[in-house]
């Protein structure tokens, strides 16, 4: 009747998974309870869980990102703890449990913070610059949205119920297969990553449909803001790169489901068949995440240098080198295995070839604030410590693009610290400074700069204090994913790694200061001009947070830098404003679709998960009755009258004629 | 931040040299979803060729057990394959009374698709079960294993095409050619007819190149 499942699944011997499940529960508990008593759930449902707008959407996707980071900050600190202290000792935690912990932090941190960061970002901003009123499919999207939480729900599910894979965050058989892994551990991780990257794949369409057929009039491909640039390369590579994860675990699943030979030793199978495809995806991902970082602080740094960005063009064609180059490096990931000195070479040199548009990029970068009238502001913070943090893993990551070099460093912690060199100091600082850049766009309030700056302080020393003395272990040869150790020289440097991490803390922990007392403050710090940082592109051109419908008028782009010339445009003919004629807008209606189909999605992946086939089966009818219902309905839109644009869009226009003639008199 | 041309002259010679065409503005919502639809199929695609790309990794593995050409019924993939080329063509058929809209000859058009997929899958699935009962199933080697996979991948993509199909067939006869059905029928044709695309290269990686002994 349940399949695999009974009371022995819930390890009610290990006290750390249990206790840390009993607390996300009562929190969970206490939040729900919380918002039925107040009777925020009607408003809940209809704002936000069935809301199709790409602005709620993006909001809800960095929430979801934003929790996760906690899920995989606790998995890291506990990681830390155990290196600091294991030595000649078996430290705190079971082998068993050491091994889950480090395949669940790899996995929740690409899969469900990265990914979900930079995709909501995308979603909440690129429209806006766009000028467009919603992505290409409003609907889809909040399906691609669910089935996200979907995935990150049932990895939070196998904290308690069942395990984890013990394998490592890409599962490499042979210990991923039946015979090395019987449990649900990786089932639980195939499952939840099949399920979101459905998620993944359809926002991949939903961007790259809308930024090449929605952009507005006089939109030219060479006048996108730099951000929309790298949401085409990204969701053009996640198009083109998540077929091949969902391809290659489908295989893995068929070999521990129906005993198939795609990657088991016997019968034929092929083991490097696996790592070639999985780092046919895994590769591009890394680009999937960081481009997207890239157009953000190209965003960001032309902001807050009050210049246009330096070598627009070579920036774009150095985007799409990047979106290119980045399918032919996979094999630079198992150089050891085998596949000979002319393939190595080859991989090798397009591994280096690689830092070529990268480094134009941080060229054009540092050219964009020569020269400029630089604002220190927290967003500009976070870009300057990304290039500064970035130039040190790129250039390790060069290193280890030497076929001979990476003889000696790969699998150590050399490898360890090149990768969280790059990932935090590119994607993650990336992700914060667009947070801090977007927020009072999405919410209208600023947030506080004091806590941010010192959550930027923090997070940056943190981050060097943690991962330089992991290159140093590496060098002196500590592997990585151990448990423990007996080698006298690592000691120190895993102490020092434990006191960054605690460092990292601290500003983990300024940055939720910064949302608490910012929320406190939203009186004070808001925003009612729409454009707070003086901002360049067309996302500032409407109210903060702007209205459902993001443009009263689909704006009419003259030029690069569409927002700053129509600033200039206006100061110029001192306010020759007429009042236009304001026309019925329609939108897309809200709909349950995304929730319903990640509801059933969530009892299928469970279901599958533990072999209960019944279940299955009605998760699997009930998608289905979801899809034939959804594509039954009649009334898809709605109208907002012209008259109530015009009231919201002349409260718009009010501030901004007030914020000209203010820059006027200056 | 130059300027080649003026916004606004949508009718500017797009041959004379310097001249910038403008950008016009959102596509018409046809344009926009058959191009979503575009994009999915590719993606679609590039998981089909991860399976073919298995396939030929794995076709000579057969650990022992049966190679291609002693398990491949010529005559069977000969009438799969006029099958799923014809289905096109009657696809096609009812793709042009869609829009025209024209009950009778789209009806008749999506039956008879209906019909040839469901032949399609009745021999594919007769050739499976024969090979099972054989003792030659997928867990038999890895060259079964990536031959059950690919074309089964297939199977079960025309399976989904036929439930659509039917779904499409309600929808008509419920709601009429509405235009967000025409567009839904537009996306529907585009899937079958890559399902053809993707069959020949089946046919030709698995079935042909497969029979040479």
């Amino acid at each position: 009747m349940l399949g695999k499942l009974d009371w022995s699944a819930i390890p009610f011997d290990q006290p750390i998974p249990l206790v840390a499940g009993a607390v996300v529960l009562v929190a969970i508990l206490g939040v729900l309870a919380w918002v039925v008593i107040k009777g925020h759930l009607p408003y809940l449902w209809r704002e936000w869980i069935t809301s199709v707008d790409h602005k709620r959407i993006g909001v809800m996707y960095v929430l979801l990102a934003s929790v996760m980071l906690l899920r995989g900050g606790s998995d890291a600190i506990m990681m830390r703890i155990q290196q600091a202290v294991a030595y000649q000792s078996q430290g705190y935690l079971p082998p068993e449990h050491y091994n889950q912990i480090f395949s669940a932090h790899g996995t929740i941190m690409i899969f469900f913070v990265a990914m979900p960061f930079v995709i909501g970002l995308m979603n909440l901003i690129v429209p806006l610059q766009l000028g467009v009123r919603d992505v290409a499919f409003p609907t889809l999207n909040s399906v691609g949205f669910w089935l996200t939480a979907t995935g990150a729900l049932l990895v939070n599910i196998s904290l308690v119920v069942g395990e984890f894979a013990r394998t490592g965050w890409l599962a490499f058989p042979p210990l991923s297969e039946l015979s090395y892994s019987p449990g649900v551990g990786v089932d639980y991780y195939a499952w939840s990553l099949q399920i979101s990257g459905v998620g993944t794949l359809v926002a991949g369409i939903n961007l790259v449909t809308t930024v090449l057929k929605l952009r507005t009039k006089g939109m030219n491909y060479l006048r996108m803001p730099m951000f929309c640039w790298t949401t085409l390369a990204s969701n053009l590579l996640i198009v083109a790169a998540f077929p091949i994860l969902t391809a290659t675990l489908a295989m893995l699943l068929l070999d521990r489901y129906l005993g198939f030979h795609f990657f088991t030793n016997e019968a034929g199978g092929n083991v490097m068949m696996f790592m070639n495809l999985i780092w046919a995806w895994g590769h591009p991902e890394v680009y999937i995440l960081v481009l997207p970082a890239f157009g953000i602080f190209s965003e960001v740094v032309s902001t807050f240098s009050g210049k246009a960005l330096f070598g627009y063009r070579s920036m774009v064609l150095a985007t799409m080198a990047i979106c290119v180059i980045s399918f032919m490096v996979w094999l630079h990931h198992f150089f050891t295995m085998g596949a000979g000195p002319d393939v190595n070479a080859i991989f090798g040199i397009a591994s280096m070839i690689i830092a070529v548009p990268t480094g134009v990029k941080i060229y054009n970068w540092l050219f964009t604030m020569y020269g400029g009238r630089i604002r220190f502001a927290t967003p500009m913070l976070w870009a300057v410590g990304f290039m500064v943090t970035f130039i040190v893993g790129g250039l390790t990551g060069v290193l280890l693009a030497v076929p001979p070099a990476d003889f000696m460093l790969h699998n150590s912690m050399f490898l360890v610290a090149h990768f969280h060199n790059v990932i935090i100091g590119g994607v993650l600082f990336g992700a914060f400074a667009g947070f801090e850049y977007w927020f009072p766009k999405a919410f209208g309030f600023r947030l506080d700069e004091r806590w941010g700056k010192a959550a930027f302080w923090f997070t940056f020393l943190g981050f060097f204090i943690t991962f330089m003395p992991l290159y140093v272990a590496g060098m002196l040869g500590m592997t990585r994913r151990m448990q423990h150790y007996d080698v006298a020289v690592w000691r120190p440097w895993m102490l020092v790694a434990a006191v960054g991490m605690a460092v990292l803390t601290i500003g983990v922990i300024c940055q939720i200061m910064q949302l608490v007392v910012s929320i406190r403050d939203r009186e004070a710090l808001r925003d009612r001009t729409g454009d707070p940082w003086d901002g360049r592109s067309l996302e500032w051109a409407t109210s903060s947070p702007p209205p459902v419908f993001n443009f009263a008028f689909n704006p009419d782009v003259r030029g690069e830098d569409a927002y700053w010339e129509m600033k200039a445009h206006a100061k110029q003919q001192l306010l020759e404003h007429e009042e236009p004629e304001y026309q019925d807008i329609e939108m897309p209606r809200n709909s349950p679709t995304g929730f319903v189909c990640a509801f059933f999605a969530t009892i299928m992946g469970f279901a599958l998960i533990w072999h209960i086939w019944w279940m299955v089966i009605l998760g699997g009818l009930g998608a289905f009755a979801t899809f034939v219902l959804f594509a039954w309905r009649d009334h898809d839109e709605y109208v907002i009258p012209a008259d109530r644009v015009a009231r919201i869009d002349r409260v718009n226009l009010e501030e901004r004629r007030r914020l000209v003639s203010m820059a006027g008199a200056i | 931040m130059s300027m080649t041309a003026t916004a606004g002259h949508a009718h500017a010679d797009p041959h004379h040299i310097g001249v910038v065409i403008e950008h016009t503005g959102p596509a018409p919502k046809r344009i926009v979803t058959a191009y979503g639809f575009w994009i999915f199929l590719l993606s679609d695609i590039v998981m089909f060729s991860c399976f073919f790309a298995a396939y030929a990794v794995l076709a000579g593995q057969t650990a022992g057990g049966p190679k291609g050409s002693e398990i491949f019924d010529q005559k069977n993939v000969a009438i799969e394959t006029v099958c799923l080329l014809l289905s096109s063509f009657t696809c096609g058929m009812a793709s042009i009374a869609a829009d025209v809209r024209n009950r009778f000859w789209f009806y008749l058009g999506m039956a008879v698709t209906c019909a040839l997929g469901l032949i399609f899958l009745t021999i594919e699935f007769r050739e499976f079960a024969d090979l099972v009962a054989r003792g030659y199933g997928p867990s038999r080697s890895a060259f079964l294993t990536a031959f059950f996979s690919l074309v089964g991948c297939h199977g079960l993509h025309v399976s989904a095409g036929v439930l659509w199909l039917l779904t499409m067939m309600a929808q008509v006869f419920a709601k009429g050619f509405r235009a967000d059905i025409q567009r839904r029928m537009m996306c529907f044709a585009l899937f079958w007819h890559a399902l053809d695309i993707i069959w020949v290269a089946v046919f030709s990686v698995v079935y042909l190149l497969g029979s040479a002994p």
